[in-house]
């Protein structure tokens, strides 16, 4: 009997709805996904595809014109979806938190470093200022910044880079989530930092039995660094499934084009390939595939029908025409679901 | 090694006083600032300093000139007005008058629109549309005719002038403060402190607030000139400080009739305490905004 999942995302969609109303944009669509305490799921996926919205709807942070118009979110058996703002703030950064894009910029310039990290945990735990300084110390120091006494006095201008970043990490744990979400943390650093960041973040998750949720774009920080990954496409999960099956033998073409676009010292290939093509205008989707008009392997039921979310083979999924297993039956169980 | 020698000669190079120029103090304005610190002093020890009493005058010493013109006498230093209170002691509790208004009347704008400012940009939504359609309407308002208005239905009084000062000026602040909200609120560690839990409240408070102090105490000393032109205008429009009181403008008003018998010194002195005390407010507001103000600032 295998464990409940931690987080648990069924058929949610997220929208951006212009001003008027005219135009809605579907930046997550149809989501179905699930983490397990101590697992790493890695999300990948090009510019646009609705990754960072993706982070942004379990966490409820939204910019106004974005509408979470159906789907449920189970978390630790609660519905995200149904908790009030009040709730849900108590949520954030308690038992999920994230790190942003940009750890460089996500520190206050105005405040010392033990400020900030001594930030959450009082406001969630009503910790006294004492007790919230002296477990900043100890945060820093698990983060491994040198001399931490001295660092809480400092601002983050006298911090290298290096060391904000991993600041920024010990606010993330600094309550000690269940569930921690880094949105394309190490875009920002050079390659060496990246590696012992990296590092840093799966030594702080097997020490904390975190759950992490690893967005990026790089499949090699992915191959890494995750258990689980899904690959996103025009606002859909595309494919899901472990790591290293889904390296050894993608079942989505898209997938496929992704890994073939990696450069290895080992190849023997003179050119890279690119996938042709622009992904398409999330707010005029093409009746069929979203990936048809880019997909070497298209045929006529691609552009006319979207294929449905199959599984492919145990704790896989993807969604493809040619991934189905017996591709008449489901076929047309999905064509009959399509048409009602 | 010549190549060492060179490279440790380098420094000696520089001109010894280099760092100086560096400092923050570079072009700090020294004479304006020792004259409002002076007017300051002058505010605090008015008692000690004035030779008469303000408020009361002898009728027998009316229009006495200053000591330096036929007439004078070295009782009053600088002559006497049409009740013949000594002008000096006018002028030093002047002081005070428009010291105590012209801060609490800015502190008083600055707290009112700041807040707001900072809730109208940060909120946003209808509550931002709320207030910067107030601001709109109230920027439409002159200035002038409301505070006369304003001043009108409270009654004359030291402090119902600083309260309709900072009714009337707060606009300014708010309107200034939103911008800058505006971009602070899409700032990474604005964002960092949603995901970490933080009320808006908190984010308002500790992250959004002391980011644009610097901003608001720009504004404000920019604001102590003008409101202490608008703060002589209503007493010499009769509308400000209340008769008695000793107050720069009001002391123009009373002048004003005898200046064209040559009575100049009740109306050329208040008029020169004035003139120094906004000059001096704005140079140093000129030098605080190119020191704090980030876009003029090099880092």
């Amino acid at each position: 009997m295998p464990k409940a999942p931690l987080l648990e995302l069924e058929n949610l969609s997220t929208h951006y709805v212009s001003a008027q109303g005219t135009r809605v944009v579907r930046a997550v669509d149809d989501v179905s996904l699930r983490i397990h305490a101590g697992e790493t799921l890695g999300i990948v996926g090009e510019s646009g595809s609705g990754k960072s919205t993706l982070a942004l709807t379990i966490l409820r942070v939204l910019p106004p014109a974005a509408r979470i118009v159906s789907g449920r979110m189970m978390f630790e058996g609660e519905d995200l979806l149904r908790k009030s703002d009040e709730e849900m703030q108590k949520v954030r950064g308690r038992r999920i938190a994230m790190i942003l894009q940009d750890p460089m910029a996500s520190l206050n310039p105005l405040f010392t470093i033990g400020n900030q990290v001594a930030e959450p945990i009082r406001v969630h735990e009503g910790a006294s200022r004492t007790t919230a300084w002296n477990r900043a110390r100890e945060l820093l120091k698990s983060v491994r910044i040198p001399s931490p006494e001295t660092r809480v006095r400092q601002y983050p201008h006298e911090m290298s880079g290096g060391m904000r970043q991993r600041i920024v990490g010990a606010i993330g744990i600094s309550c000690e989530p269940r569930l921690l979400i880094a949105d394309e943390p190490t875009t920002s650093l050079d390659l060496t930092i990246q590696a012992q960041y990296l590092k840093l973040l799966r030594d702080l998750q097997q020490a904390h039995g975190l759950a992490l949720i690893f967005i990026t774009h790089n499949l090699g920080i992915v191959a890494k660094m995750c258990d689980q990954l899904a690959v996103m496409y025009a606002g859909r999960v595309v494919e899901s499934g472990p790591v290293s099956r889904i390296f050894n033998s993608p079942a989505h073409p898209y997938t496929e084009a992704l890994l073939n676009s990696i450069p290895r010292m080992s190849d023997d290939r003179q050119r890279l390939t690119a996938i042709e093509g622009q992904p398409p205008d999330l707010s005029k989707m093409p009746p069929g595939c979203s990936f048809a008009p880019r997909c070497p392997r298209a045929f006529d039921q691609c552009l006319q029908m979207a294929p449905p979310e199959t599984v492919t083979e145990e704790g896989r999924t993807a969604r493809c025409w040619l991934a189905a297993p017996a591709l008449g039956a489901t076929a047309a169980a999905g064509l009959r679901r399509e048409a009602v | 090694m010549s190549t060492s020698a060179e490279v440790l000669t380098l420094p000696s190079r520089q001109p010894r006083f280099a760092f100086i120029r560096g400092l923050r103090f570079s072009g700090f304005p020294l004479i304006p600032t020792a004259i409002l610190l002076g007017i300051a002093l002058v505010a605090v020890f008015a008692n000690q300093l004035a030779p008469h009493n303000p408020e009361v005058g002898s009728l027998a010493a009316r229009f006495k000139p200053p000591f330096w013109e036929t007439g004078g006498t070295m009782k009053y230093l600088l002559g006497t007005d049409q009740l013949g209170r000594d002008v000096l002691s006018r002028l030093i509790f002047g002081a005070r008058v428009s010291m105590v208004v012209s801060i609490t009347a800015v502190l008083f704008a600055g707290v009112v629109g700041t807040t707001l400012g900072i809730i109208s940009g940060y909120v946003g939504g209808w509550v931002d549309q709320v207030i910067m359609r107030l601001v709109d309407t109230w920027l439409a308002l002159p200035a002038l005719t409301f505070a006369i208005f304003l001043a009108a239905i409270v009654g004359p009084s030291m402090w119902n002038i600083v309260i309709i000062l900072g009714i009337t000026y707060w606009t300014r602040y708010a309107r200034v403060i939103r911008g800058e909200v505006l971009s602070l609120k899409e700032r990474e560690f604005v964002r960092l402190a949603i995901v970490a839990g933080c009320s808006k409240w908190t984010i308002m408070i500790r992250h959004i607030l002391p980011n644009v102090i610097n901003s608001a105490i720009v504004l404000g000393t920019l604001m102590v000139g003008v409101v202490i032109i608008t703060e002589a205008t209503l007493s010499f429009l009769g509308v400000g400080v209340p008769p008695p009181q000793p107050a720069w403008g009001l002391m123009l008003s009373d002048g004003k009739q005898s200046l064209m018998v040559g009575r100049w010194w009740l109306t050329v002195l208040p008029g020169c305490c004035i003139m120094l005390m906004v000059l001096s407010a704005n140079i140093l507001g000129d030098w605080l905004r190119v020191k704090l103000d980030p876009q003029l600032r090099q880092l």
